[in-house]
């Protein structure tokens, strides 16, 4: 047991930074621009879109022709990990259900999403109903960031003026496909409002940037992109963060707590290293968490110290709780009148092509706030999975000859069918807003660590009528929305799936664990995510939102986290770091 | 126009084109880079326990050589050569059904359960098992279990093996190159995507419409 021992670097950095997505990311951006030394911990490994990325790969390219086995979006995603990781368990609290989806590389999440990008609107940060507590920012406070944010890494879309949902500095947007023109003509028929959507993509050369190369359509943004066409935190911040010689980023570093001193202040931060499994201390003048909100929370908890006993940053006793993931239902069908369509290359985009804002009145709806709707369906390239259940498709419509012919079968005829049906469905999914409540948390469980020695989380997550009573709504709509354009799909999600209502972290925008607020005694962090215990460690996840909107969180979490950034280097002297 | 015309015609930058121009590589085009990379033992995006996983499942083998003489047939059964492609085996779709039940366990007691099923059928119709009968008689059976709205209720356990050999011969099928190119799939290159053609929207009654 001698050679156990603990690696204390003598370097103090102006700042350690752990996580390298979207938050992380983008605090790093800013500051080793700034000038300052920066060093970044990131839990997995290092990875590059350029030369890393299965962008372009054909499905024979893949054994499982790009099956989910061993990551949950698919074998060509981009993202490393998912809901499991060996040796990295969670547990639940009395036969609740959360599921923790982690990105252990460069980049973190950033690699999986859809890169939607949709700004909170006023309303989401100072909502009227009294049903959840404002954010101590407004809109505006955080309007001069998303603009920022959009010329720095771009987002197509269009203006609107739509008083929840701003307008953003936008590139223009693709045009729709197909099968979004009937979703579209559908969804309007129905009342629903379908507006081009709005997503982190070049469509067009950013102006000024001549890193990234513009978008070449491919519609495969879930790889990560080579030529650097959409955002990844890798390739947008992370990257040219180190290009400017002042971040040092160190990869497979496990961070399992943020140490501090006597008066505890945040003196650094100690990790195992997963190369040596040994352990490390590095020393910064502020520490900044982007590691997730739930891994952010889980390291705040595991800072014990006399000066921190229930945790770090926890006087309020809020981190941890108020934690929320989005809600989402999804529906979908196909298009008989678009049996044998001519083929063309419509891959796209790989974010969304169309989408509904919120487009109700909840005072005349049984729960509060509401949802968007992201749609798609096409000439998509085959993976696997592709001609499941024809056996329940092709016996709806008629043969070319006009006669209905018996479902399932075999043979020419049958192959003639997955021809026939290709490029003929349509989906479409909600994704709403679940309120932050107290009573779903996260916690640190008392019995089991991870493989590292690191306490693991334990999650309390249960809905409420409230995320069920709207996920019946998402379900009636898309209903309607099929029924409008024609379409031909199975039955209706009912009661016995709660209306098909995802359980919570499965829709991947868990946030709130780390509440900001003005009263110390109900939050975790200040206005500029600061702790309000300890005024040089900062947070820049989606762990500081108070009450997330339906909008998706990257584009928020950046900006949040370029403010915070940008208020550090302005208080460095007051700071005296 | 070549790759590299069409990449210029889009207005790809040199640096970007470079990495686009690798990222097009079919298997086909490549040459030294698959082996380089073994040297190495590292392969781009791939983690050391994804490969590692996979060179196991490579390894290994599920079905014994009568199950797979029974899939042979059946997938060319389902997915016969026809005037516009080849068959199910043209496209080694047995191969694949082979690797998916290795990598997604799920399918295995099914498969193997059903391939016995069949065998039982044909020993107790014709004294043979499926792949030692007649066609006439292997098409006998596959009637009653391939149309599941009017198969007998005793037929039911051979419904849903069948559905699930269809499934699995049919993304075995339309994932090679075979299949892809049969159904006509024009993406998976640079393009510049201008919107639906003008003729597919004037057949749909969509010109003039606008999101």
């Amino acid at each position: 047991m001698k050679d156990i021992q603990i690696k204390k670097s003598g370097t103090t950095y102006d700042a350690v930074i752990v996580g390298s997505g979207a938050g992380g990311g983008m605090a790093a951006y800013v500051l080793a621009h700034a000038g300052l030394k920066v060093l970044m911990l990131e839990a997995g490994a290092y990875f590059d879109p350029q030369t890393d990325s299965m962008q372009l790969k054909w499905p024979w390219e893949s054994a499982r022709r790009g099956a989910s086995t061993t990551r949950p979006f698919g074998d060509f995603d981009a993202a490393f990990g998912g809901w499991k990781i060996d040796g990295e368990p969670y547990t639940t609290k009395d036969k609740t259900e959360f599921w923790w989806f982690r990105s252990r590389m460069l980049g973190g999440r950033t690699n999986h999403w859809g890169r939607i990008s949709l700004r909170m609107g006023p309303l989401d940060f100072q909502p009227t109903d009294g049903l959840t507590d404002p954010w101590p920012i407004t809109y505006d406070d955080v309007k001069p960031f998303y603009d920022k944010v959009d010329r720095l890494i771009g987002v197509y879309g269009t203006k609107e003026n739509l008083e929840n949902e701003p307008d953003g500095i936008f590139l223009p947007p693709p045009k729709p496909r197909l099968n979004e023109l009937f979703i579209t003509k559908g969804a309007r028929a129905a009342g629903v409002k379908v507006i081009p959507g709005r997503g982190s993509v070049l469509t067009e050369a950013l102006p000024g940037n001549k890193d990234r190369g513009a978008c070449f359509f491919c519609g495969q943004c879930g790889r990560s992109c080579k030529v650097y066409g959409d955002f990844s935190a890798s390739s947008c911040l992370v990257i040219p963060a180190v290009k400017t010689g002042n971040l040092k980023v160190i990869t497979n570093a496990m961070v399992r707590e943020v140490l501090t001193d006597k008066e505890g202040k945040a003196t650094g931060v100690s990790y195992v290293s997963k190369e040596d499994m040994q352990e490390y201390q590095v020393n910064g003048k502020i520490v900044i968490l982007g590691a997730s909100a739930g891994e952010s929370a889980r390291i705040l908890l595991n800072s014990k110290s006399s000066a921190h006993p229930g945790g770090l940053a926890n006087s309020s006793g809020v981190v941890g709780k108020y934690l929320h993931d989005s809600t989402g239902s999804s529906a979908g069908g196909f298009l008989p009148q678009l049996l044998d369509r001519k083929r063309y290359n419509e891959d796209g985009v790989g974010s969304v092509h169309i989408y509904s804002p919120w487009w109700l009145d909840n005072k005349k709806l049984n729960f509060p706030r509401g949802y968007h709707i992201e749609y798609g369906g096409g000439l998509g390239m085959p993976g696997y999975g592709f001609g499941f259940g024809m056996h329940n498709m092709n016996g709806a419509v008629p043969d070319r000859d006009g006669k209905v012919k018996e479902a399932g079968g075999y043979g020419a005829s049958l192959k003639d069918d997955y021809r026939r049906f290709y490029g003929t469905q349509v989906g479409m999914a909600g994704r709403g807003t679940a309120i932050a409540r107290k009573e779903n948390y996260c916690e640190i469980d008392p019995n089991v660590v991870d493989k590292y020695g690191i306490p693991v989380l334990r999650f309390n997550y249960t809905w409420n009528n409230d995320e069920i009573n709207q996920a019946k709504h998402m379900q009636d709509t898309f209903e309607e929305i099929l029924h409008n354009m024609g379409a031909i799909h199975g039955p209706k999600k009912g009661a016995d799936t709660n209306y098909g209502l995802e359980a919570p972290g499965k829709i991947i925008h868990e946030v709130g664990t780390i509440r900001m607020g003005n009263d110390r005694t109900k939050s975790a962090l200040n206005k500029y995510c600061q702790a309000h215990d300890c005024d040089n460690l900062f947070v820049v996840d989606a762990a500081p939102f108070v009450q997330q909107g339906d909008k998706n969180a990257t584009w928020t979490i950046l900006a949040l986290s370029m403010r915070t950034a940008e208020y550090i280097l302005a208080q460095r002297k007051k700071l005296n770091v | 126009m070549n790759r590299r015309d069409s990449l210029k015609a889009l207005g790809i930058g040199t640096i970007s084109a470079t990495a686009l121009l690798e990222a097009c590589k079919t298997p086909a085009d490549k040459t030294a880079t698959p082996e380089t990379t073994e040297v190495a033992g590292v392969t781009p995006g791939r983690q050391p326990d994804e490969l590692e996983r996979e060179k196991k499942l490579l390894a290994d083998k599920f079905f014994n050589e009568h199950e797979m003489a029974t899939i042979t047939v059946l997938v060319d059964i389902i997915i016969p050569k026809d005037d516009k492609s080849g068959s199910a085996t043209d496209a080694k779709v047995p191969e694949f059904i082979e690797f998916i039940v290795k990598d997604i366990p799920d399918h295995q007691l099914p498969l193997r359960g059903g391939l016995k099923w069949l065998d039982l059928q044909c020993l107790n119709r014709f004294g043979k098992t499926f792949i030692a009968s007649s066609h006439a008689q292997q098409i006998e059976v596959v009637d009653d279990i391939a149309y599941p709205a009017k198969a007998k209720p005793e037929m039911q356990q051979g419904v849903a093996f069948f559905n699930r050999m269809r499934d699995l011969t049919a993304t075995g099928f339309f994932t090679t190159k075979i299949g892809v190119t049969d159904l006509g799939f024009a993406g998976n290159s640079p393009t510049k995507w201008m919107g639906v053609p003008a003729d597919v929207l004037k057949q749909y009654g969509f010109e003039g419409y606008e999101v």
